[in-house]
């Protein structure tokens, strides 16, 4: 059906291709400055000042890539963001799951309230919370420690998290719930046997979003994680940039570093992130 | 038997609020107790550690007479324009152009492809893509000014992020392009909802493209375009992490924004009353944003019923 406007001004004319030629411009130039940095991350440092940014390299080089990771030690850097965002999703996923279940199927009273809560919650700049924070976190021997960046984000995206959740689940088929309980089965059995298991494709998107969130984070683990082997893949470029890089091409390693794991997981995410942007949209 | 229903169905309820335990601690501890110390910060002067002096209203008054903290702020207006105004009318066009001329010409297979490409930037940490931009921006021998030089525009070549005259207006660009995929990205999945009969019959009545794309398009994905705005706009006012690592809100306060700035007075400066105060306006400020858009956002739809 669609096809009658297709054919509206024929479905491959000229002018058809002139805007085909555009959209390709321009997903060129989204994608070019990553080319530019995998370009020059494998050249040598000399290689790069005979020739410029925008030769070939005259032979592939891992040197530099394998200078800027032993600087930062960036296996204990890439196993510090696997861990902490790793556990940060988990743990909100869980906690936005009791929170949305007392919330979307419980119906608490002050539900609505409790849900402006919670989206304020979200909202709040880091920045109104990060010298209490770094101050307590100092006060309970927490700050320079992962776990106190696993617990704050914890917080922050099952805020986000519950809010999602919470509309999910108040359009849970209540006869399947009320057949659960006439069987006899409490409350937790009811969340962990009935609720987890059919919710289960919105909670895959929702740990892969905190999982994604929790690793671009840059504010809290910057502030939180001082020394380099509590450091997350984010915060040890970011402060790599200013202190010890001196030459352009391992500058363009470490960004190569940086979009490496970014790139994996979009493309093993892809399909789950493209839709989970829309849920979170719509609502 | 009718009686015990309703009965054993209350008593059942009653257990539900246990469940928002964890939550109640943890956000307590969490983000009330730190929101609250913040804003009590915020009327004492305090280095973050030896003796705290109450000053009442003072960090207020020194911030709105503080001509570093005013040009922050409409810094970070220039970002909102850079990352909210302009990707959503960017990516207006590009997801209507990818959704019903791309797509339906050829392919929706081209079309994805070419959103996945322009949505990229957006997976990446911020931090990561400062670094990157930093590199490409860099004065002297950096790929910018190479490029510049090699297609005969050598006499542009500039130190783009050095220069307090462009290194504002550089950072908003950098912006846009992080920013774009987003808006594609859900307004691409918004047109999925326009009924394909609208555009039918326009073009059956003649419309053009960009009659179709004012007159139907656009009003039919405002519900989309209200979410983007409000998400481009908040994470604009915190855009800490590509200032960091872009500008240091230098050269001088040229880039500074009120998110860099509270930083630099908790962290830097140890001046942690002024930082908390400056924190507390950015929340206020958040506060008043969100607020304002779901407002006229109720009211829009209030209209359209």
């Amino acid at each position: 059906m669609p096809k009658s406007i297709a054919t509206a001004g024929g479905p491959r004319t000229r002018r058809g291709y002139a805007v085909l030629v555009a959209f390709a411009l321009l997903a060129v130039f989204m994608v070019l400055p990553f080319g530019f940095v995998l370009l020059n991350a494998l050249k040598t440092s000399s290689d790069y000042s005979a020739h410029g940014p925008l030769a070939l390299p005259k032979a592939i080089s891992f040197d530099n890539v394998r200078t800027f990771w032993n600087l930062v030690d960036f296996t204990h850097v890439l196993w510090n963001s696997v861990l902490i965002s790793g556990c940060v999703a988990l743990c909100a996923v869980v906690l936005s799951v009791l929170n949305a279940y007392a919330i979307g199927i419980g119906r608490i009273k002050g539900r609505l309230w409790i849900l402006v809560a919670f989206l304020i919650a979200n909202l709040l700049p880091q920045e109104g919370l990060v010298y209490p924070l770094y101050y307590l976190a100092k006060q309970t021997n927490l700050y320079d420690t992962r776990l106190a960046v696993i617990i704050v984000f914890t917080v922050i995206q099952s805020a986000f998290g519950t809010y999602l959740l919470s509309s999910v689940l108040s359009a849970f088929p209540r006869d399947i719930l009320e057949a659960a309980r006439i069987d006899g089965a409490g409350k937790l059995r009811i969340l962990w046997q009935v609720v987890v298991p059919v919710s289960r494709p919105t909670l895959a998107v929702m740990l892969t979003f905190f999982f994604i969130w929790t690793w671009n984070e840059f504010l809290l683990p910057l502030v939180f994680l001082v020394s380099n082997q509590n450091q997350t893949v984010p915060v040890a470029l970011g402060v790599a940039q200013g202190e010890h890089i001196v030459d352009v091409t391992m500058q363009a390693a470490s960004g190569l570093l940086g979009i490496i794991p970014a790139v994996v997981f979009f493309l093993i995410f892809q399909r789950t992130l493209t839709r989970g942007v829309t849920v979170g949209a719509v609502k | 038997m009718a009686l015990e229903i309703p009965d054993r169905r209350r008593r059942a309820d009653r257990g539900y609020p246990f469940f928002l335990v964890p939550a109640a601690v943890l956000f307590t501890a969490v983000i009330a107790i730190p929101f609250a110390m913040n804003i009590g910060i915020s009327f004492t002067r305090w280095q973050g550690v030896g003796p705290m002096t109450w000053v009442g209203l003072k960090n207020y008054q020194r911030l709105f007479h503080d001509s570093v903290f005013w040009s922050a702020f409409w810094h970070n207006v220039g970002l909102v324009v850079a990352m909210a105004v302009v990707p959503t009318v960017l990516g207006l066009i590009v997801a209507a152009g990818l959704f019903d001329f791309i797509g339906k010409r050829f392919g929706s297979r081209t079309a994805s492809i070419l959103r996945a490409c322009i949505y990229l930037p957006q997976v990446m940490p911020l931090a990561v893509m400062g670094v990157v931009w930093g590199w490409i921006l860099a004065p002297g021998d950096g790929v910018l000014n190479t490029v510049l030089k090699d297609v005969g525009l050598g006499s542009l070549s500039h130190d783009w992020l050095g220069d307090p005259n462009t290194a504002l207006f550089t950072v908003m660009a950098v912006m846009v392009w992080i920013q774009l995929g987003f808006p594609v990205v859900i307004f691409m999945a918004g047109l999925q909802r326009v009924d394909p009969v609208l555009h039918e019959a326009a073009s059956i009545d003649g419309a053009s493209w960009w009659r179709r794309f004012w007159h139907i398009t656009i009003p039919q994905i405002r519900p989309e375009t209200y979410v983007v705005l409000l998400m481009c706009t908040i994470a604009a006012l915190k855009a800490f992490a590509p200032i960091y690592v872009l500008t240091n809100g230098g050269p001088g306060t040229s880039t500074d924004i009120p998110s860099y700035y509270s930083y630099q007075n908790f962290f830097v400066k140890t001046q942690v009353g002024y930082g908390a105060a400056i924190a507390t306006v950015l929340t206020v400020l958040t506060l008043i944003v969100t607020t304002v858009f779901i407002v006229v956002q109720g009211r829009d739809q209030d209209e359209e019923r």
